[in-house]
């Protein structure tokens, strides 16, 4: 937020600097177009920020209409019911109800005002009691006190919408046309948000918008790479624009904390919770969906956390984020939240549940989407001790349809992961041994894209490991899992292909004794980094999964996180603000060779900028995979141009640093030879002798020089 | 590179000091002992008994007849080298910091600690030839300068005094009438305290540690920035090769602040760099808590360094080391 500037402090200071403020043409000051000097917000978050303050006085304040209209005898009584349906509510102000009376029939007049004691409590009220039956005759209309005079000023006759001008917009995409083919990330460091180019072949990034006090928390990429979204306190706002970042849309969300793209981008999920007035009540929460290009507002969820908490059974306390999961692919057609015992299913045609009601699944735990199809694959945990088993099942959207089930004893927990591509499906089931005392871990692994969807179970060699992390290739056939109770636990590769075509799981290999606690594997597949984060102190291996051999191994101290480009060209890692020291980031190749770094200080965030799929079909992939020669020698030509021009470029930047550094040798030599005379008189005429030491020493040095010189003759000779 | 350990200190040192033979290495610490080694093997030759408090600085006359050190026991005491014996004591009512003789040793330049309402001062003292006509008089009282001075040290023909400290200013003052003559510019100065400064061994540049983890080159006589270095650590003390074209910089995360999860994290080592390039080029590690005083031998052969840890090691180059070429 800009500071306050009071015109008391203006006036001061114009009287400081000496200028005549009523001669200064205020509306003649423009400043540069996409400056800011800093000033984050602009006028209109100003002058809306202002009228919010100067109507607090009145956002307090309620109208409801439609009460019976009663004469005098029964007005207490009257008032005692609408004091017991508003207190309910909220705190009502001392002499916060008034309900006018006519005075020539000294019967009310059918409505009245209620004041609360915050405009959070009016606006719930407003929403729980409008609408609200009496009785048959009675049906409340509530309304913010407001509103009214909005509601007043709408003109009686329709006038026809004005049509403004179509104004075709910035290419949105231009980031991706870039020349070089590079990819973009975004920073931020302390008070600073930046965004460069990741100009790998010149070893360094390059510059392409910078600003500070951008956002107030975080910054967020949308799926498709197309907007940067910024968080402030009065909602979210989407940035993006051909060479350079415009603001495109704002999102009123008074307070928002979190935010979610939906997959293909269309729509945005803001969240916030807000403190009761009252500190018994539960916090109250606020989620809005909005349509990114137009920024309306599609629906909004309001209700306490316990409304939104994820566990049917309700054990699981708090809001696990995102609340709304998006389905049905790219096309944003579905989204679904987790409820006490449904699943709610909304499509966003309409914005409403489909067929009007939710998916019951009696104590339903958790539910994930396929990421291509409208397909949920959800998990409910064992019943009545073990009477009713635990189960797996898929379900189809719209159809609601269950594709196919799986049951399963004695499970402790179960964790889902879908394939990118939604072929396979594996869920990861911890089961209690016959002790109940322990758990050991099995893998059902579904494969979807078959038919009557076969089901695979997988355990490992040594079924007491436990699972550390699973990880599906990206668009590809394979998982890589860490298990192991060691310090040094054990990584294998599993592939859903054999190579007899049975069509039965296989392991690849198995590396032992690995400091790996996280898989990140390329999106591109074939590549995996095995990393040990936290406790191992930023160790990486980089693994080669079609060759199974390790390409290098790494070390970033401390990193904390790990991100490849989408791309899978380049890796950043990354040590953030959780550690006082080291922050910063790395940029690697994909196959472990450190590119380069750079150190910033209270190091918050990095994020690639994502990129919409390939165009190119899987053939045509393949074809290119098939004669990447042909392609490459261009590429290659360009980077050896590139390194070229660098060690040029370098050798020239040497040379002058020499050069500058040899007139300064000079100057203090001549200075040094000038002094001499003083010096030695300083020192009571003894010599001063520093230079035939300088001497001295150089001809030590040539010493060593000449008898390696030696040696070489020796050998010519012989 | 075998790195000789001198174990003689009980707490954490402070100074180093070659003598311009190079022969003789002087260390300071916070246990009240300055210490003369053989800076060739490393040999204890002796100690200078006297001092009721950490040892901060210390300087060594040309003829490496005088030492001078400044103390936390509010002292500045000039000694015999070779007896050890205390040839007179400077009172002050605050803790005694930097030291450093003039050229010809005839006068000194001794900064002293802001100390309950007193604050940060630099005295010149005019050092008498014979110890028996020596007095406590100061020929020259400067104060100004917010917190502590670090660092004090005479300029070309001792026309000039420079001094850096805690406030992150580097400052010129006139000598002979205690005016300050030029301030380093805040923008492209340090920002946090100045730890070290060392001349170059003709006196026409000097380099400055600072805890903002930069190490800042300086023109003697104008007071131009010239060269940064950027580390990862805040630094403590600097030196520069006077054969080669290195500079090296020590400290490490503040002893207080360290992890006792990996001795990596505080980064206790001695780095190398290339003094026109600005570029790292190698490191010497070994300490295990931060360095706090480095010096390099005149000869340009060896170095050594004194760390948190009660350590002094001393490093005699290899050959290659003459010809790293970057």
């Amino acid at each position: 937020m800009a500071d306050v500037v009071l015109m008391k402090e203006i006036e001061e200071t114009a009287g400081r600097l000496g200028i005549d403020l009523s001669q200064v043409d205020f509306d003649a000051i423009r400043l540069p177009p996409g400056e800011d000097f800093g000033i984050i917000s602009d006028d209109e978050e100003v002058l809306q920020e202002e009228s919010l303050e100067f109507d607090s006085g009145f956002g307090n304040i309620i109208v409801v209409d439609n009460l019976p209209v009663v004469p005098p005898e029964k007005f207490e009584k009257l008032e005692g019911v609408v004091r017991k349906i508003f207190g309910q509510i909220g705190v009502i102000k001392d002499d916060g109800l008034w309900m006018p009376v006519d005075r020539t029939t000294q019967k009310t007049l059918g409505y009245c005002f209620i004041e609360y004691g915050t405009p959070q409590e009016a606006e719930l009220a407003k929403e729980k009691t409008d609408g609200y039956k009496l009785d048959r005759a009675h049906i409340f209309t509530v309304n913010m006190f407001e509103d009214f005079d909005r509601f007043m000023k709408v003109p009686d006759e329709w006038a026809p919408p004005e049509v403004n001008p179509y104004t075709p917009g910035e290419n949105l995409q231009q980031w991706l046309t870039d020349e070089k083919a590079r990819d973009q990330f975004v920073i931020r460091a302390g008070s600073d948000t930046e965004v460069f180019w990741n100009d790998a072949r010149h070893l360094k990034p390059e510059p392409v918008y910078k600003r500070t006090f951008w956002t107030e928390s975080f910054v967020q990429w949308s799926s498709l790479g197309t907007y940067l979204a910024t968080i402030h306190r009065q909602g979210a706002a989407v940035w993006g624009g051909a060479g350079t970042f415009n603001r495109l849309m704002r999102f009123a969300h008074q307070q928002v904390k979190l935010i979610d793209f939906s997959p293909g981008e269309k729509y945005l999920v803001t969240y916030s919770s807000h403190e009761p007035s009252n500190p018994r009540d539960a916090n109250r929460i606020v989620i809005n969906i909005f349509d990114v290009r137009t920024g309306k507002g599609m629906r909004d969820f309001k209700g306490s956390p316990d409304d939104f908490a994820i566990g049917g059974t309700g054990g699981v306390a708090g809001v696990s984020w995102p609340v709304f999961r998006w389905g049905g692919g790219k096309d944003d057609k579905y989204f679904a939240r987790i409820g006490k015992n449904v699943i709610s299913v909304y499509e966003t045609e309409t914005f409403s549940l489909i067929d009007k009601k939710s998916l019951k699944v009696e104590n339903v735990m958790d539910f994930c989407w396929s990421p291509t199809d409208p397909i949920i694959a959800l998990f409910v945990p064992e019943l009545g001790g073990g009477n009713q088993p635990a189960r797996v099942s898929l379900v189809q959207i719209p159809s609601k349809e269950e594709l196919r089930q799986k049951n399963l004893f004695s499970v402790s927990d179960c964790k889902m992961y879908w394939q990118s591509n939604g072929d396979y499906l594996a869920v990861k089931v911890d089961r209690y041994t016959k002790t109940k005392k322990s758990t050991y871990t099995g893998f059902e692994l579904f494969r979807i894209k078959e038919r009557d969807i076969p089901i695979e179970v997988l355990e490992l060699e040594n079924k007491n490991d436990k699972i550390i992390a699973f990880a599906w290739e990206p668009k590809g056939h394979r998982f890589a899992v860490i298990h192991g109770d060691n310090p040094r636990p054990d990584v294998s590769f599993y592939s859903m292909r054999s190579t007899n075509n049975s069509g039965r799981v296989s392991k690849l290999a198995t590396l032992k004794g690995k400091q790996a606690n996280a898989l990140f594997w390329s999106p591109a597949g074939r590549f995996i980094i095995l990393a040990g984060l936290k406790g191992f102190n930023g160790q990486f291996e980089f693994y080669n999964v079609d060759e199974l051999e390790t390409m290098a191994t790494a070390e970033h101290f401390m990193a904390t996180d790990i991100e490849w480009d989408p791309t899978g060209r380049y890796v950043a890692t990354a040590v953030t603000s959780v550690h006082e020291m080291e922050n910063g980031f790395n940029i690697w190749s994909f196959n472990g060779k450190l590119l380069y770094r750079i150190l910033k200080d209270h190091f918050f965030q990095f994020a690639w900028r994502p990129r919409p799929p390939s165009f190119l079909s899987p053939e045509k992939e393949e074809e290119i995979a098939k004669n990447l020669k042909k392609y490459s020698k261009k590429y290659e030509a360009e980077d050896q141009d590139v390194s070229m021009l660098l060690s040029e470029q370098e050798r020239e930047r040497r040379r002058m640093l020499k050069d500058e550094w040899d007139k300064w040798v000079n100057e203090w030599k001549r200075l040094h030879e000038e002094e001499k005379l003083l010096r030695q008189k300083l020192r009571d005429g003894e010599a001063s002798d520093e230079e035939e030491e300088y001497e001295a020493k150089e001809v030590e040095v040539e010493e060593i020089l000449d008898v390696s010189e030696e040696v070489l003759s020796f050998d010519f000779g012989q | 590179m075998r790195p000789i350990l001198m174990k003689g200190h009980e707490r954490p040192l402070t100074f180093l000091k070659y003598n311009r033979d190079g022969d003789l290495l002087f260390s300071c610490a916070k246990d009240h002992n300055p210490t003369v080694w053989y800076a060739d093997n490393g040999e204890r030759l002796g100690t200078y008994r006297g001092h009721n408090g950490a040892v901060w600085c210390c300087d060594v006359s040309r003829d490496s007849m005088r030492l001078i050190t400044g103390s936390a026991d509010q002292t500045a005491k000039l000694w015999n080298v070779q007896t050890g014996q205390q040839l007179f004591s400077f009172n002050f009512d605050s803790p005694a910091r930097a030291v450093d003789f003039s050229v010809g040793d005839k006068l000194a330049v001794i900064t002293t600690d802001p100390f309950m309402e007193l604050p940060s001062a630099i005295h010149v003292k005019r050092i008498a030839r014979d110890p028996s006509e020596q007095t406590g008089e100061s020929v020259l009282l400067l104060k100004g300068p917010q917190g502590r001075i670090n660092r004090a040290v005479w300029g070309p023909l001792n026309k000039t005094i420079i001094s850096a400290g805690e406030d992150a200013v580097v400052r010129i003052w006139d000598s002979e009438t205690g005016k300050l003559l030029k301030e380093s510019d805040k923008e492209i100065g340090h920002k946090k305290t100045v730890t070290s400064l060392t001349k170059s061994s003709d006196g026409s540049h000097f380099i400055t540690g600072s805890l903002d983890k930069s190490a800042k080159l300086w023109d003697t006589r104008t007071l131009t920035l010239i060269k940064t270095y950027v580390t990862e650590r805040p630094v403590n003390a600097v030196t520069m090769s006077p054969l080669l074209d290195h500079v090296v910089l020590g400290g490490g995360q503040d002893a207080s602040a360290v992890t006792t999860t990996d001795h990596r994290a505080g980064k206790f080592e001695a780095k190398f760099y290339d003094k026109i390039l600005q570029e790292e080029i190698g490191g010497v590690k070994g300490h295990f808590g931060p360095i706090n005083a480095l010096a390099f031998n005149p000869d340009g052969k060896s170095f050594s360094s004194g760390g948190e840890d009660g350590y002094v090691r001393l490093h005699h180059f290899d050959p290659d080391y003459f010809n790293i070429k970057i």
